[in-house]
């Protein structure tokens, strides 16, 4: 059960020697020990990074990061944020403890001092910048993951806090996991062959399959069969992080539409030994079903861009809203980053949803932190990853709907869901 | 290694993620568990609502589970409840999990409190929560896990 010891550069050797300062030499020590847990035998080197280490969860992540601060370590590849703890462009929203937005500010000042670029995102893969395929990469937070390996076809192991700030410093990871092609092959199909193409036209199924997805793969690859060519970034997005909130998916395959899956027989890596689990419609109204927590029509909020919105996502809430105001008695969130905000300020659709009573969120969000406002009723969202982590966190009742059905409650000021979709 | 199970004395050999010792009451849990979003660093109570066992403490208990899910802040919530005392005195699982190692490894580097992580053969793991699941709390465990080489679990007596 013992493992080999990981082959080091001269580079690396140095780093670990503490010859370019402390910080370094704790960074290469976290990437060591990473790699040998994970049993790989050398390190490689990455091209980007994408670090979830800055969103505060507590004394020890800040301890970390000032470790690596204050010996002025300095990133060597360009390198994106996460979401972080506050809100900088909507200040007002904190509703937390003053102590804990001096920490959770503190911890995002230290990244920025180490060269990060402030995207403040959980969807950098929205930004023009983004990792090519076949490029190794280290990248954080589960969704950013998936879709980076699965949509776009870069290679990054699913990483945690941490080591992606150490891999950003060093420029090194281990070569091992999602990094090596062995790794990369489909080890579960899920056949949706027989769905009803009604369903699998509409948004809501995909976040739906991603929920279902996670429970069977659990951290094997799955293998997507039957959805045709072109299925939307937005539809994989949703899938994915889904997937990777039920599940641990960090990369999933998807016939016809990623780029790893050309054919079954190729995203499989050839083996035609595959277990196959064929989807019928039942197994997706009792995914569905497990995302809500309640069957209360009270109404209190809605939360919607969960991973963050892009400008196609609002370019729906804008044409579903139709120019009408949401309710009074429900607080409307919509999450996105300081990128996706600018294009769509400059739309005019700010305005318009600030109108509509839709309050932007950005750098953040709202499960999170303490930003939204007391909630009477139910909670809303059209995310499956929200609806699965926001109880717990923030202690509300939740509801999974569409987008479509978000919109029509926050109008309406109760819950209602189009049920059509799912019956038959 | 014994393939079959717990070997007589209740001793198996596992893989080291991350070193150290430690002893305390057994808890099997019945699903994976993400630390972000499935335990509360402030006081070690599983706060998943999902979870089977929402609501039992994993602080100081030796925590066995398959493997963990979900989110890749679950390190920092596992360093955090280290540093904070409230995490648990160790982890055994049946498939690696670098996000659960990292949690560990930090504490290890700034705190220097070490939390062991080790890894059994999947057959090994499972006889180990199947019998002794019933007894939760009543069943004590012990988790050596070196820096070179094998490590060792055991049913204390």
């Amino acid at each position: 059960m013992s493992r080999g010891l990981v082959e080091l550069s001269e580079a690396d050797e140095a780093m670990l020697g503490g010859v370019l300062g402390e910080g370094l030499a704790l960074a290469m020590r976290v990437v060591t020990r990473v790699a040998t847990a994970m049993g790989a035998s050398k390190l490689l080197d990455i091209e980007s990074a994408h670090i979830d280490s800055c969103l505060d969860h507590g004394q020890a992540g800040v301890d970390f990061a000032a470790r690596l601060a204050k010996e002025r370590c300095q990133v060597r590849v360009p390198t994106t944020l996460n979401v972080s703890s506050l809100d900088l462009i909507h200040p007002e929203l904190y509703r937390g403890e003053p102590s804990t937005k001096i920490r959770a500010r503190r911890l995002m000042q230290y990244y920025e001092d180490m060269g990060c670029q402030p995207t403040w995102t959980c969807a950098p893969y929205q930004s023009e910048q983004r990792p090519d395929f076949g490029q190794h990469i280290a990248w954080a937070e589960s969704n950013a993951v998936v879709f980076a390996n699965s949509v776009l076809g870069a290679r990054t192991h699913r990483y945690g806090d941490f080591i992606d700030i150490c891999a950003a410093v060093t420029g090194r990871a281990p070569a091992a996991g999602l990094h090596l092609e062995e790794n990369r092959v489909g080890q579960i199909v899920l056949d949706v062959s027989g769905l009803r193409p009604s369903l699998v036209e509409v948004d809501v199924f995909y976040p739906v399959l991603g929920h279902l997805l996670g429970q069977l793969a659990g951290s094997r690859v799955p293998v997507i069969d039957g959805l045709g060519f072109g299925v939307s970034e937005d539809r994989l997005k949703a899938l994915g992080a889904a997937a990777a909130s039920s599940g641990s998916v960090g990369l999933f395959h998807c016939v016809g539409t990623t780029p790893e899956a050309p054919d079954l027989y190729t995203a499989c890596g050839g083996s035609t030994a595959v277990e196959r689990v064929v989807v019928d419609a039942e197994m997706l109204v009792r995914a569905r079903d497990m995302l809500s927590t309640s069957t209360n029509t009270e109404l209190g909020m809605v939360s919607l861009g969960t991973p963050h919105y892009s400008v196609r996502e609002f370019e729906r809430l804008v044409e579903l809203l139709a120019g009408r105001r949401t309710h009074q008695s429900v607080n409307v969130y919509a999450s996105t980053s300081r990128e996706v905000l600018t294009e769509i300020e400059l739309r005019g659709w700010v305005a318009y949803l600030e109108e509509a009573g839709v309050q932007l969120v950005t750098d953040t969000c709202t499960y999170i932190t303490p930003i939204i406002a007391d909630c009477h009723g139910v909670a809303m969202t059209d995310s499956a990853k929200w609806a699965h982590y926001a109880p717990g966190n923030i202690g509300v009742e939740v509801v999974f709907g569409a987008t479509e059905d978000c919109v029509e409650s926050a109008v309406l000021g109760r819950v209602v869901r189009d049920e059509g979709v799912w019956s038959q | 290694m014994n393939k079959g199970g717990m070997s007589e004395g209740g001793i198996s050999e596992g893989r080291v993620l991350s070193p150290g010792e430690a002893r305390g009451a057994l808890i099997c849990l019945d699903e994976p568990l993400s630390f972000w979003g499935g335990v509360d660093s402030e006081t070690g109570l599983i706060i998943d609502q999902s979870h089977p066992q929402v609501g039992q403490n994993i602080a100081t208990k030796v925590l066995v589970m398959e493997r963990g899910r979900g989110s890749s802040s679950g390190s920092s919530v596992l360093a955090e409840a280290i540093r904070a005392g409230t995490g648990p005195a160790g982890i055994v699982l049946a498939v690696d999990d670098e996000i659960i190692a990292l949690g560990a490894i930090v504490a290890d580097e700034i705190y220097g409190i070490q939390m062991p992580v080790v890894v059994l053969d999947p057959a090994v793991h499972a006889s180990l929560c199947q019998d002794e699941r019933e007894v939760v709390g009543s069943v004590d465990i012990g988790v050596l896990a070196p820096m070179t080489g094998p490590a060792i679990v055991r049913i204390l007596p």
